[in-house]
């Protein structure tokens, strides 16, 4: 029952923090803050200390019995990290909006609330069903947030961003029929559960469309090229908090619903489907590191890094091993915080400069080192320094991915070259240079370095010490990938492999 | 000494106070830490090599577990054996008298606090590096080192050109560090472990000399190594590395960082052995590298670009000495080149402090009377690096020349290569001594070194001096190579050629016995003086290789070319919308011919597929 007090507590929070505003316009800035820090605090006091089944919290009540459609949440270690990730960003999100927004403060901070809740039920949700339900109730409120309180194309944006995430989910929901109705075919019954549902023996080419469909929709969400362009726009025209949000977290919902559903539910489909699936997230490393360097947008360019450093998440999903999937459960969680961190900075210089422009930026070390240092620490976070998160997460990717395919590697690692071009010359851009001794501005203030240095400190650790987050994650992926084994195409011999990937230097 | 963890410790904990004050601190406060931090580290490493000295014992040190996942159990570990100890005791060593430099040197700077914190960063990134007992550890030192180079490299970061040559710097490396990478991954995927020791066991018994992996494996670390090391192809960096503060490119790019793709292929020495077409490729990139460098440094006038090319040209020896198996060599020219050409550094840098930052060699003159500290310096360094008898300089690179002469087959022509180059080493070490020192004068020194400046010069001179006479613990660590052929005529020409190197330099810089001007002037050797300033153009030729193709592609992908493809669906539904609202006319008449249209064609159809 935890599991569903969870979702309602954000739920009435946003209520509340809506109507507080009639009281004092200050007030919503509050109960939501209050809002997360009581779920952050609920979710870590009711966690159970054994696992009950494949699970660490299960619980199922009756929905619509006739159509087989169940409440049913499960929590295992992977969903327990992401909704930690979740309400901390939620944080970060509150208190990056904490001066940034003055219209209709309430409202602005129950969509902030009712996204949450919208993400926190996806990566609860096992009754298929149930969790379309929540795929589609977390847009809505982030929809509002970038049509409402965004910059100056927002309604271009926010239109953009619901029409790819709506398409591509009407994709999943057809998906979704299919397989419960070829799920009544062999089971005998009408079922939405994902324990139901898993281990078909579906069609093969059925079960290839089927798959299809859960791709597109995660893949969208990721994005992975070529669906990515949404993103660009939404991520730049979103409020500072919105930006947080969908960089931090709604991206990570794909790659959640990749690795919980589209690929244990299809296994064969999947393991054929992998090749491509890799070169997607090749490309996807290299063509969002190329438009990340020719940005002068600061969002722009940290949105396009997004692009880049999601590609590493496909191809660790898809290399399908222990050390790669362990990188892109790592990426998930490092990706979330240093974006996060990044478009906080962005929103706090153009709250500051009203520019996002970085050819009008320049020197501004020199009036904010405070923010400078920011700024740089996160840029060699997200250029994978070692010693920091990210590192990790693309070292097991890469490692994991060279067993199986080490041409796709070699590629891919130049992903590690362009990163770095695309993040100093952002530095350069902004906080290096002559600074123009006309421009003032205020240098991070107590509260935004609290939130800095909270994520720095979360990055050192995910870097130097990553041993409970891997913890936590193996036994899911060690099951996982008892359901999927790793399919025969995929599987070269690293010898061979080796010898390929001289032939390609 | 389960302490060792406190030797790379202390000028870490110092680099986080540093950087915590964000600039607040007192600078007397952070000259104390920041130099005090690294003394106390070389003092730890005192203690450490007299112990290592008396027992000869390898001493491993494990902190915790980096991560595990499945049998990838890289650890946050030290292995300390006689190279460790040596590499630790030049970081340290030399490191502190470059800290103690540098507190006189950026006094008046108002980021004195931030140079501090960057300079023991770098000191603690590069005491990682060489104590790892895993490949993986050693790369986070390797990715660290080369972060701090690009912070002090950009330290001025007000100056763009500065930025760029720091961008630079980070980002050629980085090409080699991704090679590098892929190697660690392929060493992994064969081997099942990146722990050196186990690794280079493994290798050795899964391996025949001469097959495909460690050749493979091999040639990715190497790239690496030319990277990190600014050796070709990947040397392009260093010459504009300059433009961060003198102390800096002492410490960084010429003492230690740059010498990190040396220990490198020493440290696994065992998979070059298994690879003899890498290793031979080593000495051919040394060989080359030591030639190409050698004849830029030759046409340079700025004074810190002709010891860059000069570093470049030296660590090119020691490439070569790793490619010829003479790896205690390459070792010991390590450390006599981190002694004379530190000494080098921080006497360029105090011409440079003392001359109102002055770098332009044919500004100075006569400061052999206005500056004698640095004077003498100069000189004994210069001596050193061109390698005079007796000196340093002398004992390490003959052993390395000696060593190429003796490989068979390709030996003799790597040993001319390597006198050639030693000819010219005398040659442009000494122009640099004779146009900064004699002469007439065209700047008088606006002040003098003080004692936190000299004394790290005196010392240094001391090293650089007798720093041939040194042992170096590497027994050992490396095969022994067996005893030179005593061939007396190699070893006359060895010794004789850096002399007539300074006769030259004498003949063109000094005694003008010899019109330098009317060659230089000529047409011809005009062209050649321009081609060796530009550093064989290379510049400009990766310039248009990489970089030109690289912006040009960004810049036309700049508006997302994918949204073309979006735009189009937009487009067509769009049509589509009017084309259909066109048939909503509100006319009943319309309407009802519409129906009965559709009615007949349904019932046709019906009645077609009925039949």
């Amino acid at each position: 029952m935890s599991m569903a007090l969870l979702i309602l507590i954000l739920l009435v929070g946003g209520l509340l923090a809506w109507r507080s505003e009639k009281a004092q316009a200050n007030l919503p800035r509050w109960v939501a803050l209050a809002t997360v820090v009581i779920s952050l605090a609920f979710l870590l006091a009711t966690l159970p200390q054994e696992h009950t089944g494949n699970w660490l919290q299960h619980m199922k009540l009756d929905w619509m019995p006739r159509f087989g459609i169940a409440f049913e949440l499960a929590m295992d270690g992977v969903s327990l990290l992401l909704l930690v990730l979740t309400l901390l960003l939620g944080l970060v999100a509150i208190a990056s909006s904490w001066s940034e927004i003055d219209f209709k403060p309430g409202l602005f901070h129950a969509n902030l609330l009712w996204t949450l809740a919208g993400v926190c039920g996806v990566f609860l949700a096992v009754d298929l069903f149930l969790f379309f339900l929540f795929w589609e109730v977390m847009l809505i409120p982030m929809y509002l947030l970038i049509a409402i309180w965004g910059h100056e194309n927002k309604t271009y944006a926010a239109m953009k961003f619901f029409i790819f995430t709506q398409a591509s989910g009407l994709l999943m929901l057809l998906a979704i029929v299919v397989l419960a109705w070829q799920g009544m075919a062999i089971n005998g019954q009408l079922s939405f559960s994902y324990s139901d549902l898993l281990g078909l023996e579906l069609d093969p080419r059925l079960g290839w469309w089927t798959m299809l469909g859960f791709f597109l929709a995660f893949t969208v969400k990721l994005p992975a090229f070529p669906f990515h362009t949404w993103l660009p726009d939404a991520h730049t025209q979103a409020p500072t908090a919105g930006s947080v949000l969908l960089a931090g977290i709604l991206l990570k919902t794909g790659a959640y619903g990749l690795l919980r559903f589209c690929i244990p539910l299809f296994p064969q489909a999947s393991m054929e489907f992998a090749p491509v699936a890799m070169a997607l997230g090749v490309a996807g490393v290299l063509y969002g590191a190329v438009l990340a360097f020719a940005q002068s947008d600061f969002k722009r360019l940290v949105a396009y890094s997004s692009v880049s450093h999601m590609g590493f998440v496909l191809l660790g999903l898809y290399a399908w091993n222990q050390l790669a999937l362990q990188g892109a459960v790592m990426q998930m969680v490092a990706h979330g915080v240093s974006t996060a961190a990044l478009f906080m900075l962005a929103g706090a210089l153009q709250h500051r400069l009203h520019t996002r422009d970085m050819g009008r930026m320049g020197g501004l070390w020199h009036q904010a080192p405070r923010m400078g240092a920011c700024a740089m620490f996160f840029a060699v976070a997200s250029l994978g320094l070692p010693g920091l998160g990210n590192f990790v997460a693309e070292i097991l990717v890469l490692l994991g991915l060279f067993a199986v395919q080490p041409a796709f590697t070699a590629v891919a690692a130049l992903g590690l070259i362009t990163a770095a071009v695309y993040s100093l010359r952002m530095l350069q851009q902004a906080f290096q240079g002559v600074p123009d001794k006309q421009r003032s501005m205020p240098d991070f203030d107590a509260r935004e370095m609290l939130a800095m240095g909270a994520m720095m400190a979360a990055l050192l650790w995910l870097g130097l010490y990553p041993q409970p987050v891997l913890d936590l994650a193996r036994p899911v992926l060690e099951g996982l990938q008892t359901l999927v084994p790793p399919g025969d195409t995929v599987a070269a011999q690293a010898g061979g492999a080796a010898i390929v990937l001289g032939a390609g230097l | 000494m389960a302490s060792i963890w406190l030797i790379p410790f202390f000028p870490l904990a110092s680099a986080v106070l540093l950087l915590l004050s964000t600039g607040r601190m007192p600078r007397q406060f952070a000259a104390l830490l920041g130099a005090g931090s690294v003394g106390l580290a070389a003092v730890c490493v005192a203690l450490l090599a007299r112990a290592f000295l008396a027992d000869q014992e390898v001493r491993e040190v494990t902190l915790w577990t980096w991560m595990t996942v499945g049998n990838f159990t890289p650890r946050i570990a030290f292995y300390i054996d006689g190279l460790t100890v040596v590499m630790m005791s030049v970081i340290t060593g030399v490191g502190f008298l470059i800290h103690l430099y540098s507190i006189e040197f950026m006094w008046e700077d108002e980021s004195i606090c931030r140079y501090f914190a960057y300079m023991n960063l770098f000191v603690a990134a590069m005491l990682l590096l060489v104590m790892a007992d895993n490949l993986l550890l050693l790369y986070l030192g390797w990715e660290g080192v080369g972060l701090c180079s690009y912070l002090l490299v950009g330290f001025w970061y007000r100056d763009p050109n500065n930025g760029k040559a720091a961008r630079k710097a980070f980002v050629v490396t980085r090409i080699g560090d991704t090679a590098m990478a892929l190697g660690l991954m392929l060493l992994f995927t064969e081997l099942g472990t990146l722990d050196i020791q186990p690794l280079l066991a493994a290798a050795n018994s899964q391996w025949q000399t001469g097959d495909t992996l460690p050749i493979l494996a091999t040639a990715l670390l190497l790239g690496g190594a030319v990277g990190k090391s600014a050796q070709l192809p990947l040397h392009t960096w260093l010459p504009d590395a300059m433009a961060g503060p003198t102390p800096v490119s002492a410490l960084i790019h010429a003492a230690t960082m740059v010498t990190a793709g040396v220990y490198l292929i020493a440290r696994t020495f065992g998979l070059f052995l298994l690879a003899p077409p890498t290793q031979e490729a080593v000495a051919w990139i040394g060989l080359l590298t030591l030639l190409l460098a050698a004849f830029a440094a030759l046409a340079q006038h700025d004074i810190k670009r002709i010891l860059a090319y000069s570093t470049i040209s030296q660590i090119g020896y020691m490439f070569l000495a790793l490619g010829v198996s003479a790896f205690a060599s390459g070792i010991f020219h390590l450390v006599t080149h981190a002694f004379f050409k530190a000494l080098l550094f921080l006497a360029a840098g105090t011409v440079i402090h003392c001359l109102h930052h002055e770098h332009n060699i044919f500004r100075m003159g006569g400061l052999r009377t206005r500056l004698p500290v640095v004077f003498w310096s100069f000189l004994i360094g210069s001596a050193a690096l061109a390698a005079l008898p007796f000196t340093s300089g002398f004992y390490s690179k003959d052993a390395i020349l000696l060593s190429a002469w003796e490989v068979p087959g390709i030996g003799p022509w790597l040993w001319a290569g390597g006198l050639l180059g030693a000819l010219l080493t005398g040659i442009y070490s000494f122009r640099l001594v004779f146009i900064v020192f004699f002469g007439e004068a065209h700047h008088e020194p606006e002040r003098q070194p003080g004692w936190k400046m000299a004394l790290p010069l005196v010392l240094l001179c001391a090293l650089a001096l007798a720093g041939g006479l040194l042992v170096l613990p590497l027994a050992g660590v490396f095969p022994h190579t067996g005893h030179h052929q005593p061939n007396h005529l190699v070893e006359y020409i060895s010794i004789g050629t850096p002399l007539l190197g300074l006769l030259i330099a004498y003949l063109l810089f000094l005694g003008r016995q010899v019109s330098i001007d009317t060659l230089v002037e000529s047409p011809g050797g005009s062209a050649l003086r321009d081609f060796w300033l530009g550093g064989w153009r290379i510049d400009p030729l990766y310039d248009a290789l990489w970089v030109r193709p690289y912006t040009a592609l960004a810049h036309w992908w700049r508006k997302e070319p994918l949204d073309g493809v979006y735009n189009g669906v937009v487009t067509v539904v769009q049509w589509a919308h009017h084309k259909l609202i066109a048939t909503q006319t509100g006319e009943l008449r319309w309407y009802a011919t519409t129906m009965v249209f559709g009615l007949v064609l349904l019932v046709a159809i019906m009645l077609r597929n009925a039949a």
